[in-house]
C-alpha cells in the first residue's frame, strides 16, 4: 500500500510539468520550508524565519492579517455581485432584489460581502489600536502607520460608497447625509464658512463634483459604483502592497 | 540604505536562529485558522442576520431620522453640537492629520513593540480618551437616537415622537450680554461682522483656552516641554486641546444650554 501511494506521488511530481510548478518538494524539511517562501508568490509577503514574540496571538490578535482577508473576501463576493448588477437608477433595486430571489446564492453572497465590509472597518480600527498599543509606530515604521492611516480612509470610504449601491431608502438617505457634510465644507463648499465668499455654487462646489450634479441620482450612483468596485480597490491594493512590503522589510515590532 | 548596511540589517535580524522560528509552518498555520474561523463567522452572521434592502429610494419620502453608516454615527451625533463643516469636515479632517502626526511628534523610545501603560502614560492616556469619544459618540448614534435624532432609550416606544421639551439654546454671546448689560451696538463693523463687546469677550474665552491650554503645562511640566521640543510640543498639545474642546463644547451644550461659543457671519463654533 504504502509503495503504491510512493508510486503514485512520484507519478504526479516526477514530471516537468509539476517541477515547473512547484520548484521545491512539500514543505516537511527545513530546506523546503525556507524555500516555498522564496518561490511563492503569495507567501514571499513572509519572511523565511520570524521573531517567536510575534507569533503570539496576544500580541497581534491576528488583526492585520484579518483585515486583508476581509478585502480579498469583499474582492472574490464583489466580483460575483458586478455580474447581476447594473448600475442604473432603474433597474439597480432590483438587481438587488433579484439577488434575494432568483439569483442562486444570491443573497449568500451579499450577506457575506455585506458583513465582510462591517468586519473589515472594525478591524482596521482594532488593528490600529494595537498598533498603538505596541507603540509598533515607532522608529523606523513611522512611515507605514501613515500609509496605515491613508488606507483607514480609503476603507471608510469604499464602505461608505458601496453603501449607495442598492439604490433603497436606507443608501439614498445616508448617502445624502454624507453630501450634506461636503456641502458645508470651508471654502470648497456653497454651505460651508467663506465658501460663497469665493463663489461657491450648488452647481460648482466639491459636492457637485462628488455626486456629479446637485442630487443623489443617476450620475452620483455611476460616481460611487466606478469608485466602489475600479477606483478604489486599485488604490488600496496599490498602498496595501506598499504597506505589507514594508513590514516585511522592518520585521516586526514584537518582543524579542 | 546602501547595499552594505541592507545585507547587515538581513543578518542581524537572522542572526540568533533560537530566538527565530520557521514561518511555514508557524506563523503559516495560524493564519490558516485565523481565517478558517473568520470565514465561519461570516456565513455565520450572514446566515442569521441578512443585509437589508428597504423601499426604493425616493427623494419624496425622508426617513426619520436619517442616519449614516454607523462607522459614521459618532461624527453624525456631534452634528448635534457643531455645525457641519466642524462635525462633517473639519473635526474628521484633523482626526487624521492627527493620526497622521502620531508617530513623528512621539519621540518617546520606550515601549516599542510590548503593551505599557506606565512607559508612555500621555500618549496611551491620550489615545484611549480619543478612541472611547468616538466609540461612546457612536454607540449613541445606533442606539439611542430615534425620531427628529431625539434621545430613546431600549424600553422607550421608538413609534411615538418624544414630546420635545422647550429647551431654549442661546450664544455665549447672549449670555455675556444680558449677565453684564454690555451694550449691543457694534463696536467696530468689518463689512457683515458687527463686533461688539460680548463678542470680543466670546474671541477671549475660545483663543484664551488655548492659550492657558498651551501655557500651564509648559510652566508646571517642563520635563515634557523640554522631551518634546517646541514644534512637536504645539503640535501636540493643539490636537489634544482640540479634542478636550470637543468633549468640553458638548459639556456645555448640555450643562448650560449654549448653542455656539463664537459668532461670526461667516462661521460659528
Amino acid at each position: 500500500m504504502k509503495e503504491m501511494i510512493a508510486k503514485i506521488v512520484s507519478l504526479i511530481t516526477d514530471n516537468q510539468v509539476y517541477r515547473s510548478i512547484f520548484r521545491h518538494g512539500y514543505p516537511t524539511t527545513d530546506a523546503n520550508r525556507a524555500l516555498i517562501m522564496f518561490s511563492s508568490v503569495i507567501l514571499h509577503l513572509h519572511p523565511v524565519r520570524v521573531r517567536r514574540g510575534a507569533l503570539k496571538i496576544r500580541f497581534t490578535w491576528c488583526l492585520g492579517g484579518l483585515t486583508f482577508f476581509f478585502f480579498v473576501m469583499l474582492a472574490i463576493t464583489g466580483v460575483f455581485l458586478m455580474f447581476y448588477y447594473v448600475p442604473d437608477t432603474r433597474r439597480a433595486y432590483n438587481d438587488i432584489k433579484d439577488l434575494g430571489t432568483v439569483v442562486y446564492f444570491g443573497s449568500l453572497f451579499r450577506n457575506m460581502h455585506r458583513w465582510s465590509a462591517h468586519a473589515m472597518v472594525l478591524s482596521v480600527w482594532l488593528h490600529m489600536t494595537r498598533v498603538f498599543m505596541t507603540g509598533s509606530y515607532k522608529p523606523p515604521r513611522e512611515f507605514n502607520w501613515v500609509v496605515g492611516v491613508i488606507l483607514l480612509v480609503l476603507t471608510l470610504v469604499l464602505s461608505w460608497t458601496g453603501y449607495l449601491l442598492p439604490w433603497d431608502q436606507l443608501a439614498l438617505w445616508a448617502v445624502t447625509v454624507g453630501s450634506k457634510m461636503a456641502e458645508a465644507a470651508p471654502l470648497l463648499g456653497n454651505a460651508g464658512p467663506f465658501g460663497p465668499e469665493i463663489g461657491m455654487t450648488p452647481e460648482n462646489d466639491i459636492r457637485f463634483v462628488l455626486l456629479g450634479g446637485t442630487v443623489v441620482g443617476q450620475s452620483a450612483l455611476l460616481r460611487f459604483y466606478v469608485l466602489h468596485c475600479l477606483a478604489l480597490p486599485l488604490v488600496s491594493a496599490v498602498l496595501m502592497a506598499v504597506h505589507f512590503w514594508r513590514i516585511r522589510k522592518d520585521g516586526f515590532s514584537g518582543p524579542l | 540604505m546602501e547595499i552594505s548596511a541592507l545585507i547587515k540589517n538581513e543578518a542581524e535580524k537572522t542572526r540568533s536562529p533560537e530566538d527565530t522560528v520557521l514561518v511555514w509552518p508557524n506563523l503559516v498555520y495560524i493564519e490558516l485558522i485565523s481565517i478558517l474561523v473568520a470565514t465561519a463567522s461570516l456565513l455565520f452572521l450572514s446566515i442569521i442576520s441578512p443585509a437589508p434592502l428597504e423601499e426604493l429610494a425616493s427623494a419624496d419620502t425622508t426617513p426619520n431620522p436619517t442616519k449614516a453608516p454607523w462607522y459614521f454615527l459618532g461624527l453624525q451625533e456631534l452634528l448635534v453640537y457643531f455645525d457641519p463643516w466642524l462635525a462633517g469636515v473639519v473635526l474628521p479632517t484633523m482626526i487624521i492629520i492627527g493620526l497622521i502626526i502620531i508617530p513623528y511628534v512621539d519621540p518617546n523610545p520606550n515601549g516599542k513593540g510590548y503593551y505599557t501603560f506606565s512607559e508612555r502614560k500621555f500618549s496611551v492616556a491620550g489615545f484611549s480618551f480619543g478612541l472611547g469619544l468616538w466609540y461612546i459618540l457612536i454607540v449613541i448614534g445606533v442606539w439611542t437616537r430615534g425620531l427628529d435624532w431625539s434621545w430613546y432609550w431600549p424600553w422607550s416606544d421608538w413609534h411615538v415622537h418624544m414630546s420635545v421639551t422647550a429647551v431654549k439654546l442661546v450664544d455665549l454671546e447672549l449670555i455675556f450680554e444680558n449677565m453684564f448689560g454690555l451694550p449691543k451696538e457694534p463696536l467696530v463693523t468689518l463689512g457683515r461682522y458687527g463686533i461688539t463687546v460680548a463678542n470680543l469677550i466670546t474671541w477671549v474665552f475660545f483663543l484664551g483656552y488655548y492659550a492657558v491650554g498651551f501655557t500651564v503645562p509648559f510652566l508646571l511640566f517642563r520635563n515634557f516641554y523640554n522631551k518634546l521640543g517646541l514644534i512637536r510640543y504645539n503640535l501636540v498639545m493643539f490636537f489634544f486641546l482640540s479634542m478636550s474642546g470637543v468633549m468640553l463644547k458638548m459639556l456645555l451644550r448640555l450643562t448650560f444650554n449654549i448653542k455656539y461659543l463664537v459668532v461670526t457671519p461667516w462661521f460659528k463654533i
